[in-house]
């Protein structure tokens, strides 16, 4: 078993998001911290820009990529396109069918994940060094020549169908669709990024041709490369890999939305654990309150096993595994979310205590105490948490160009987040938490 | 995400570990993924206690992640105490004579540190990444924790109800893995494989302060326990630390051999059937009992691996091609190997029927399969390309200090030396079609098999009137 597979399963706070159909783990949790990485910035003989950080520590090169598009450049009625697109790329490419290609893939043995996400679709490979010219010709023709052929279309329907028959009895599926539908309405944020048994159905081989020639362009594209790679030989990368898609994308405009606040849903499902779901006001990654709301998430049920919510829901009251809060933030909008699963019979006492913490948050802001660990907590973990492996690092460098930090980022961010002042959290967590939350609870009718 | 990939996932889930504190993270199979020639300088010595200490060094970046690894896993349970291993692993979090109830935790978030646990049926890990100039505080407190640790009743019920609700999450809301809970019961008839993790709902119930402590006494010693250091850090540096710190940990118990009652030679297949409401996709799965790298003889176990991946490893299977895009019955199928057990594993073959296939006509056509490979035989070009796959996927391992000292933790905690980790590629390489022909005819023979079948509806409740 390999450890990509360890990394996906090692998933938390940031796949519920993704379970929403939303939010690339980028967009959750951003960089920073005072840690050497030394970005160049390097433009291709064929005009394409790449971040690129040089490391001949293992025989290894990682190559992270994001477009802008997602689910929400999915047609009304075939949603699910991105998504099943993340199964057709190396499902037959250039000459090769179907067999002949994964053959191919298999000889090379490079690593490779294209996904789909609200906002971005985006990939990321892992290539030897040794093997590394063959590699990127086959993520070339992934990228730029896929063959859509109608066999693996057909399956890969079926698969993703299966999967989305079973989303229909999971209580966090279910959970997650309501409380996307409460929250955007008739919003394209509404809509199931992993598609319906219908609009799969639907989705033809046109549907992925369109998609693909109006989302993957060159325009429309950021790119981080980390490894044993000079920035020559990079940028010659670039160019096989990315230079042959068209020059301009065709976005549909997504507009910006306020999410709903205020709903409650409880929705009845024979199950021995109820999911519960709340979502409060929040703000984009642009934002000029973002690290103060960043800091105000920390406290109330971000990262670490010292939250409030963790120590008021798990650690005092033993009501459930997990309690949380994440920012979603989108290129349109934005909230902040909560977590948790309890047993029927105590969750209405689960959201009590829960929003007993956003009052109080609310109301009286963090102690000075609380924002100093905050910082602490916040700064230190960057380097430990995302300047580890070098696939890790790519990602970083997507997700900086995607957020239009700059090359500086991994060096500012510190200050960024020293910066912010007990003032600024205490207006924020008011900002973010002075509301009637929107409350989804998927389970058992209480008595 | 790639939906092949998730093939693999469902092994994983099928395979060992659970996490505490937070959310799952699976074991690695541990000799899925060593390093070749030019992989790290990877080291090892012992402290007076008994204690081993291995040091693998990754300076790329200023992190280190500090392991300790226990020979103690749910396996070592006495009869009725099912979910202890997994419940203390929790406590340890609770406090010691000299650090409150979190403190631990909050002294690493101080940090910007991260930090988990997981327990499996043959050990429990304890780990913190941290930046080195804390590497001495976090070896300071985890040796602290080993002998010292302090449990009240009030913190001990709370935890008792967060792990009922871990195992509502993993288990009860999934009729997937209740049926797996199921399978692994009938599978291992005598071994306390049989046993999940996470342990019986009504056993874990009972579970007492006393228990927690009991085990505890057993287990929680420096001649039980081996200290995995990977990152930014020097052996030197590393033993004058270890020798500070868990060097004066006495030693608390000697837990001797770990012998576990055996399987008996298996006689009669079996059938575990489930059906559930919340069921929409049936599943088939088979399991058949086989050696595992540590009970296996004439490298048995590297032949299951290569096999497990001509099998059902990736869309170019056998199981595959055949059931998903030749017959057009299944939407997944493939096979897994769980071979970093200590005692006697599992080999697992699953399919997912399409919409309106019945799951017995997708266990008829992975049952034609594996006929045909026993009548046939493999090719050599398969045997080829499963072994250099499983050689590749080991350089990628070198990317990651967590990943890797993962594999080193668990396989020394299993009973390898640094050198069989590092030998697993060539091992992997010298697999022979032979080799892999002969544990094929000889494991997949239906009488060590289980055969699971979940499926949607209900079936209509018996009058027993």
């Amino acid at each position: 078993m390999s450890d990509m597979i360890v990394k996906k399963t090692a998933r938390r706070i940031r796949n519920l998001a993704a379970g929403l159909g939303m939010a690339a783990a980028a967009q959750l949790a951003l960089p920073g911290a005072a840690y050497a990485v030394d970005i160049q910035t390097i433009t291709s003989d064929g005009g394409i820009k790449f971040l690129l950080v040089e490391d001949y520590t293992v025989p290894l090169i990682a190559l992270s990529f994001s477009f802008n598009g997602g689910h929400s450049q999915d047609a009304v009625g075939k949603e699910g396109t991105s998504e099943l697109l993340t199964n057709m790329l190396d499902e037959g490419a250039g000459e090769m069918d179907s067999k002949s290609f994964q053959e191919a893939l298999d000889d090379n043995g490079m690593r490779y994940r294209f996904s789909a996400g609200t906002d971005k679709f985006s990939g990321s490979v892992q290539v030897l060094k040794s093997d590394a010219d063959r590699s990127f010709e086959l993520l070339s023709l992934m990228l730029t020549n896929p063959r859509f052929d109608e066999e693996p279309i057909e399956r890969m329907k079926a698969t993703r169908m299966n999967s989305l028959r079973a989303e229909q009895t999971n209580p966090q599926s279910i959970a997650a669709k309501a409380l996307r539908e409460t929250l955007f309405d008739d919003h394209p944020y509404s809509r199931p990024g992993n598609g319906t048994l219908e609009s799969m159905e639907a989705i033809t081989r046109d549907d992925l041709i369109a998609y693909h020639k109006n989302v993957l362009a060159r325009d429309n594209v950021v790119i981080g490369i980390v490894g044993a790679i000079s920035p020559e030989e990079a940028a010659k990368v670039v160019d096989k890999v990315f230079g042959k898609l068209p020059e301009k994308a065709n976005l549909k405009p997504v507009p910006d939305v306020t999410p709903a606040i205020g709903e409650e849903k409880a929705i009845t499902f024979d199950t021995p654990q109820t999911v519960i779901s709340l979502a409060l006001p929040g703000l984009k990654r642009d934002d000029e309150d973002f690290y103060a709301a960043y800091v105000v998430n920390y406290i109330l049920g971000g990262g670490s096993f010292s939250s409030r919510l963790y120590e008021e829901v798990r650690e005092k009251r033993g009501l459930a595994y997990g309690a949380y809060s994440y920012l979603a933030t989108y290129d349109s909008t934005g909230f902040t979310g909560i977590g948790t699963a309890t047993r029927a019979e105590r969750a209405q006492q689960t959201v009590d205590v829960v929003r007993n913490e956003i009052t109080r948050l609310a109301e009286e802001g963090p102690t000075p105490e609380e924002l100093e660990k905050a910082k602490k907590y916040i700064i230190g973990s960057y380097a430990i948490s995302n300047l580890d492996t070098s696939g890790k690092i790519a990602s970083v460098l997507t997700a900086i160009q995607t957020a239009k930090l700059g090359t500086d980022y991994i060096d500012q961010r510190g200050d960024y987040i020293g910066s912010v002042s007990l003032e600024d959290t205490k207006r924020v967590a008011k900002r973010l938490l002075d509301a009637e939350p929107t409350i989804i609870t998927v389970g058992r009718a209480s008595e | 995400m790639k939906l092949k990939s998730g093939f693999l996932i469902l092994a994983l889930a099928a395979s060992a570990a659970f996490t505490v504190t937070h959310m799952g993270v699976s074991a690695v199979s541990p000799a899925a993924a060593e390093s070749e020639v030019a992989g790290p300088k990877v080291t090892s010595f012992f402290l007076d206690n008994g204690m081993q200490v291995v040091v693998i060094p990754d300076r790329r970046a200023p992190v280190v992640t500090h392991m300790v690894w226990y020979k103690a896993g749910a396996a070592d349970e006495p009869p009725g105490k099912s979910g202890i291993a997994h419940y203390l692993e929790h406590l340890m979090f609770k406090g010691t004579k000299t650090t409150k109830n979190g403190e631990f935790s909050a002294r690493v978030a101080a940090i910007g540190g991260q930090e988990n646990a997981f327990t499996s049926k043959d050990y429990t890990a304890y780990f913190q990444r941290v930046t080195p100039e804390a590497l001495p505080e976090m070896m300071a407190l985890e040796a602290d924790r080993m002998e010292n640790l302090v449990l009240r009743q009030e913190d001990i019920l709370a935890e008792r109800d967060v792990v009922q609700e871990e195992r509502n999450s993993r288990t009860e809301n999934n009729p997937g893995s209740l049926l797996r809970e199921a399978m692994g019961a009938a599978l291992y008839q005598n071994h306390p494989y049989g046993i999940p993790i996470i342990g019986w709902q009504h056993e874990v119930n009972s579970l007492t302060k006393d228990d927690a402590i009991a085990f505890y006494d057993r287990f929680y010693t420096p001649n039980n326990a081996i200290l995995v250091v990977a990152g930014d850090i020097d052996e030197a540096t590393v033993r004058k630390l270890a020798l500070e710190t868990y060097g004066k940990v006495e030693r608390r118990a000697e837990p001797g051999e770990r012998v576990r009652p055996k399987e008996p030679e298996p006689r009669a297949e079996r059938r575990v059937r489930m059906s559930d409401p919340r069921v929409r996709t049936p599943q088939f799965q088979r399991l058949y009992l086989t050696p595992s790298y540590y009970t296996d003889e004439n490298n048995e176990a590297e032949a299951l691996e290569v096999l497990s991946e001509i099998l059902g490893g990736g869309t170019t299977s056998r199981m595959y091609r055949e059931l998903v895009i030749g017959q057009k019955i299944a939407t997944q199928a493939g096979a897994w190997y769980q071979g970093g057990s200590l005692d006697a594993t599992e080999f697992g073959v699953y399919a997912s029927p399409r919409g309106g296939v019945k799951p017995a006509q997708v266990e008829t056509a992975t049952e034609a399969v594996l006929a045909e490979l026993l009548e046939n035989g493999v090719t050599q070009q398969e045997v080829d390309r499963a072994a250099k796959r499983l050689i590749r996927s080991s350089i990628f391992t070198q990317d990651s200090q967590s990943t890797l000292a993962r594999i080193y933790g668990g396989s020394l905690t299993l009973g390898s030396t640094i050198e069989d980790i590092q030998n697993w590629p060539k091992k992997i390489g010298a697999v022979t079609v032979e080799d892999v022909n002969a544990v094929a005819r000889k494991y997949f023979d239906i009488r060590r098999s289980v055969t699971g079948v979940l499926l949607p509806q209900a079936r209509q409740p018996k009058n027993e009137g």
